[in-house]
C-alpha cells in the first residue's frame, strides 16, 4: 500500500473514532478539538521540520490567529467570517515574517522565531488597553454562518470545523510534500547550494512553506479561540511554541498524519495525567518524550506504519 | 565559431594568493574545452567565477554576448549555464530518479505546489536520460547509498536534466575506478554531443585529455599558460615538466 493511501485510510479510520470519542463523551469534544486545533498547527511546522528547520516559536501565529477572532468578532461575530479572517491575518504576518526568517538557518532560524513569538507576548501583555494584558480577551458568543446556535450546538460545529480542516489540511499537506516544491524542501536539508545552481532560491521554496504554515497556526488559533472563548498572551509564551514541537516529536515527522496523532495523544495524556496526579503531568509528559526520543525516533506515526509495513509483508 | 563563454581580464586573491591573475579565455560555441593544471593554480575558480559562486575583483565575464560578472548563480543556470562538482552535490535523502525530476522541475517549473515531482513526463523524460548515462538499475535507489563513479555521473546527469547550452565540468572523473574511466567519459562526451552542449572540463588525466579535449587550455598559478589543440599542448615540453609530471605524479 503506498504511503499516501495508508494515510488517507488511517485518517479517516481516525476521523471516526474522534466521532465516536467525542459523541460517547461529550466533555471529550472540547479535548479533541483542541487537538485537531493543535495538530492543523503542528502540521505547518512539519513542512518546515522537512526542510531541516524547527521553528521554537510557532505559537505567534496561533496567538495571531487566536486574537484576530477575539479583536474583530465584537464586530464580525461570524465563525463562516472570523476563521478566514483569522487564518488571512496569521499569512500575511507569517509572509511578512517569514521574509526575514528566511534568510537564517537552524538554530538563527529556531531561535528567532522564539524571539519573535516573545515579542508579541510582550506585547499582548504590556498593551493592556487593547489586549487586557494578562486578563485576556472574552470572545463573544458567535453564529456560525449567520445561524444563532445553542452552546452544544456550536461546539459541535466548531468540532466538525476542526475535524474537516484537519482532514482537508492533511491531503493538502501529503499532495504538497510529494510536488516539486515540497521535495524541494527536503533538497534544503541536505544540500542547499546544489538548488542555487539549477536555478531555484531555497529562500523561496522556505518562505512558501512558513507561510503555509503560519496560515494553518493562524486557523488552530482561531479554532482554539473559538472553543476555549477565552484568548490570553500566553498562547503566544514559549512554553506554547515548546509544546507544539513536543507534539511534532511525539506524532513523528515522517507523515501528514503524525500531527494529529501527537495532538491527540499529548491532550489526552495531559488530560489523564492532570486528572489522576495533578502536581505530575508535566513529569509523566516529559518521560512519554523520553521515550519516543530514545526508542521510537519517528514518533507513533514511525510506530504506526513500521506495523503497518510489515503487516503488508507478511 | 563564435565564443559562448568570454573571460577577460579575471583576477581574484584570496590573501596573498592569486586564484586568477588575469585570465583571459574564449570558449567556443560547441567544443570541448578541457582545463589543465596542478593543485591550486585556480582551476576551480574560475569555474566558481564563470558560474557565480565567487565574484572576481577585475575583469568581465560575458556569456553568448550579455555580461554575466558576479550575477548570482540562479540566474547564470536560468541562462544556459551549468555545472557539475568535484565532490557530487545530490540530494542525499532523495532516489537518482528524484534527484534527477527535481532538476527537470527546476528547469520546467517548481511552483506547482499540488502536482508530484514523478509526474508521467518527468518521469519519463528522466528515465530517458539516465538511461544514456546508464544510470536506470540505480534509479530508485537513495543518493547516499551510490559509489563514488555512480554519484559522478548522476551528478552530471541532474546538470545535463537542465538542458544548459553550457557545461562547466570539476574533475569528473575523479572517484571513477580507473578501469571503468574512459568508459564513463565516452558516455558522457557522446550525451553531450548528443545534445549538442558545450563543455569545459577540468582534468587530471591526460589520456582523456588528449582523447575527447577539443582544446586544452593549461591553468598555472592563477594563468593561463598554454591554450590549443592537446597533441600541441601536452607535447610542449614545459607543460610537460610543470603540468604533466606533477599530475602524474599526483
Amino acid at each position: 500500500m503506498t504511503l499516501p493511501r495508508m494515510e488517507a485510510l488511517l485518517g479517516l479510520l481516525v476521523a471516526a473514532l474522534l466521532v465516536l470519542a467525542a459523541l460517547s463523551t461529550p466533555w471529550m469534544k472540547f479535548v479533541l478539538t483542541i487537538a485537531l486545533a493543535k495538530g492543523i498547527a503542528v502540521l505547518g511546522i512539519l513542512l518546515l521540520l522537512r526542510a531541516g528547520q524547527v521553528s521554537f516559536g510557532h505559537a505567534l501565529y496561533v496567538a495571531i490567529g487566536a486574537y484576530s477572532v477575539a479583536f474583530l468578532a465584537p464586530s464580525i461575530p461570524d465563525a463562516a467570517l472570523l476563521l478566514p479572517a483569522a487564518a488571512l491575518v496569521a499569512t500575511l504576518a507569517g509572509a511578512l515574517i517569514g521574509l526575514f526568517v528566511s534568510r537564517y538557518r537552524e538554530i538563527f532560524f529556531g531561535m528567532l522565531n522564539l524571539a519573535l513569538s516573545m515579542v508579541f507576548y510582550s506585547m499582548l501583555e504590556k498593551f493592556y488597553h487593547l489586549t487586557k494584558g494578562t486578563d485576556g480577551i472574552r470572545v463573544p458568543p458567535l453564529t456560525a454562518a449567520g445561524m444563532t446556535l445553542d452552546r452544544v450546538t456550536f461546539e459541535w460545529t466548531v468540532f466538525a470545523t476542526a475535524l474537516v480542516l484537519a482532514l482537508a489540511f492533511g491531503a493538502f499537506a501529503r499532495a504538497y510534500l510529494l510536488s516539486p516544491m515540497g521535495e524541494a524542501l527536503g533538497a534544503i536539508k541536505t544540500r542547499e547550494t546544489r538548488l542555487e545552481f539549477m536555478g531555484v532560491s531555497p529562500r523561496r521554496v522556505l518562505l512558501s512553506a512558513y507561510i503555509l504554515s503560519a496560515m494553518m497556526a493562524g486557523c488552530a488559533g482561531a479554532l482554539v479561540a473559538m472553543t476555549t472563548r477565552h484568548v490570553t498572551p500566553l498562547l503566544s509564551y514559549w512554553t506554547a511554541s515548546g509544546e507544539l514541537v513536543f507534539i511534532a516529536i511525539l506524532g513523528g515527522a515522517g507523515g501528514v498524519l503524525g500531527p494529529f496523532l501527537g495532538a491527540i495523544a499529548y491532550e489526552l495524556v495531559r488530560v489523564y495525567a492532570a486528572a489522576t496526579v495533578a502536581d505530575m503531568w508535566q513529569m509523566i509528559l516529559g518521560a512519554v518524550l523520553l521515550l519516543v526520543i530514545l526508542f521510537a525516533r519517528g514518533g507513533i506515526w514511525g510506530l504506526l506504519s513500521a506495523r503497518a509495513g510489515k503487516g503488508a509483508g507478511a | 565559431m563564435s565564443a559562448l563563454l568570454d573571460a577577460r581580464g579575471l583576477r581574484l586573491a584570496f590573501g596573498g594568493v592569486k586564484a586568477a591573475d588575469g585570465i583571459d579565455l574564449s570558449v567556443m560555441a560547441g567544443e570541448f574545452l578541457a582545463i589543465i593544471g596542478p593543485n591550486g593554480a585556480g582551476k576551480t575558480t574560475f569555474i566558481n567565477m564563470a558560474t557565480g559562486y565567487l565574484r572576481p575583483q577585475a575583469g568581465t565575464i560575458t556569456y553568448d554576448g550579455a555580461e554575466i560578472t558576479g550575477r548570482p548563480p540562479r540566474e547564470i543556470v536560468r541562462r544556459g549555464i551549468a555545472r557539475s562538482f568535484q565532490l557530487p552535490q545530490l540530494f542525499s535523502e532523495h532516489t537518482v530518479e528524484q534527484n534527477i525530476a527535481l532538476a527537470i522541475a527546476s528547469r520546467a517549473g517548481i511552483f506547482s505546489p499540488l502536482a508530484p515531482l514523478l509526474r508521467p513526463a518527468w518521469r519519463e523524460e528522466g528515465a530517458e536520460l539516465l538511461e544514456r548515462f546508464g544510470l536506470l538499475p540505480v534509479a530508485r535507489q537513495r543518493a547516499d547509498a551510490l559509489n563514488e563513479g555512480t554519484r559522478k555521473l548522476a551528478d552530471i546527469a541532474m546538470a545535463v536534466a537542465l538542458k544548459p547550452r553550457l557545461l562547466l565540468m570539476d574533475e569528473p572523473t575523479s572517484g571513477v575506478a580507473a578501469s571503468e574511466k574512459m568508459a564513463v567519459v565516452e558516455t558522457l562526451v557522446r550525451v553531450l554531443r548528443q545534445a549538442g552542449v558545450t563543455a569545459v572540463f577540468v582534468e587530471h588525466d591526460m589520456d582523456v585529455v588528449e582523447r575527447f579535449a577539443d582544446r586544452v587550455a593549461v591553468w598555472s598559478q592563477g594563468r593561463i599558460a598554454a591554450l590549443g589543440p592537446p597533441a600541441e599542448v601536452l607535447a610542449d615540453p614545459a607543460v610537460q615538466r610543470d603540468v604533466i609530471g606533477i599530475a602524474r605524479h599526483a
